[in-house]
C-alpha cells in the first residue's frame, strides 16, 4: 500500500482530498508536507481537526518528508501525500527519487499565474518545474476528483482542456 | 418586528458557505419555507484559494455585521478559513455541518443574540438527523 496519491493542492486538506479521494482509495493516513504548517502547532491542530477519526495525519517539512518517505511508502495502509505548492513537491521528488506520478489537484489564481484548467493556474517557473519532473520520468497529470477526466501535463500546459 | 440586536429584522445575521451551490440551495430552501432568506448570506467557494475564501468571509462579516458562519463540512476549505477568523475574534462563531433544520431554527430565533441563536440552532440541527428503518 503506502502512498497511493501524491497530490499538489493549495487548499491542503479539504473535501476533495478527505472525501473525494480518501473514500475510494480507502485512505487511512495523510501526509501533509508543508514547511509553514510543520513549524506551527496551531496550524497543525487546525488541519488535524479537519481529518476524520479513522485517518491518521502526519506533518512534515520537505526535508523531514524526504528522510521519512521510505516509512510512508512502506506503510501497510493506503495513504495520500499532499503539498500545497509545486515547489515543495518538486523538492520532495528530487530528494526522494522514488515518486513515479503526481496529481495536480488545485493550484488557483494568483498574480503572475496563467489559467491552464479551471482549477490549475501556473507561473512560467512552475511550468518549468513540472516539465523538468516529467523529463525525469515522473508522470504528471491533472485530475481534481476521481470521476474527472485525467489531463496529461502536455494538455494542461497547452490549456487544451479549458 | 423587533429583536434585541437592534438590527432591522431582515438584516443578515449569518454567512452560509460551502461546496458548489450548497449555500445558495440552503438559502433558497429557507426562503421557500419561511421567506426569511434575508437573514442569511450564501457564498460559494468555487474556484477560490484558501486566502480568497477567508477574505470573502471577512468582507461579508464586515459588510453585513453578521456574527455567525455556517459551513458544510468540517474538512472543507471554508471551515478551515472560518476557524482562522474565529481564532482572533470572540464575537464570531462557526457552526460546521449545517443543515436546513439548523438554518430554520436560526432565522426564527430573532430574540436571542446571534451566538445564542447559533448554539440553539446547532442543537436543533443535530436532533433533526434521524434514521428510519423498516421494523
Amino acid at each position: 500500500m503506502g502512498i497511493e496519491l501524491y497530490r499538489i493542492d493549495d487548499r491542503l486538506i479539504h473535501g476533495q482530498v478527505v472525501v473525494g479521494w480518501g473514500q475510494p482509495l480507502n485512505a487511512r493516513f495523510l501526509v501533509l508536507v508543508d514547511d509553514i504548517v510543520a513549524s506551527s502547532d496551531w496550524e497543525k491542530e487546525l488541519y488535524r481537526m479537519a481529518v476524520p477519526p479513522e485517518m491518521d495525519i502526519y506533518f512534515a517539512d520537505v526535508a523531514t518528508a524526504i528522510r521519512e518517505h521510505a516509512r510512508y511508502a512502506s506503510d501497510p495502509r493506503p495513504g495520500i501525500l499532499i503539498t500545497g505548492d509545486i515547489d515543495s513537491m518538486y523538492r520532495l521528488v528530487k530528494g526522494v527519487k522514488a515518486i513515479g506520478s503526481i496529481n495536480l489537484g488545485g493550484i488557483h489564481y494568483r498574480a503572475g499565474r496563467t489559467e491552464k484548467l479551471r482549477y490549475i493556474f501556473l507561473t512560467p517557473e512552475e511550468e518549468k518545474q513540472l516539465r523538468d519532473l516529467e523529463s525525469a520520468g515522473v508522470e504528471v497529470t491533472a485530475q481534481d476528483v476521481p470521476s474527472a477526466h485525467i489531463v496529461p501535463l502536455s494538455d494542461v500546459l497547452a490549456g487544451a482542456s479549458r | 418586528m423587533s429583536n434585541d440586536t437592534g438590527l432591522p429584522p431582515n438584516t443578515a445575521r449569518a454567512i452560509v458557505i460551502g461546496h458548489g451551490d450548497f449555500a445558495a440551495g440552503l438559502v433558497s430552501a429557507v426562503d421557500q419555507i419561511c421567506g426569511m432568506a434575508g437573514k442569511l448570506v450564501g457564498l460559494s467557494m468555487l474556484g477560490l484559494t484558501p486566502e480568497d475564501i477567508e477574505t470573502r468571509i471577512r468582507g461579508e462579516l464586515s459588510r453585513t455585521g453578521a456574527h455567525v458562519i455556517f459551513t458544510d463540512l468540517p474538512a472543507g476549505s471554508a471551515t478551515i478559513a472560518a476557524r482562522r477568523i474565529v481564532r482572533n475574534d470572540p464575537a464570531v462563531m462557526l457552526v460546521s455541518g449545517v443543515n436546513l433544520a439548523t438554518l430554520l431554527d436560526f432565522v426564527f430565533n430573532t430574540e436571542a443574540s446571534p451566538l445564542d441563536a447559533a448554539r440553539s440552532a446547532a442543537a436543533r440541527g443535530k436532533a433533526s438527523l434521524i434514521v428510519v428503518e423498516r421494523s
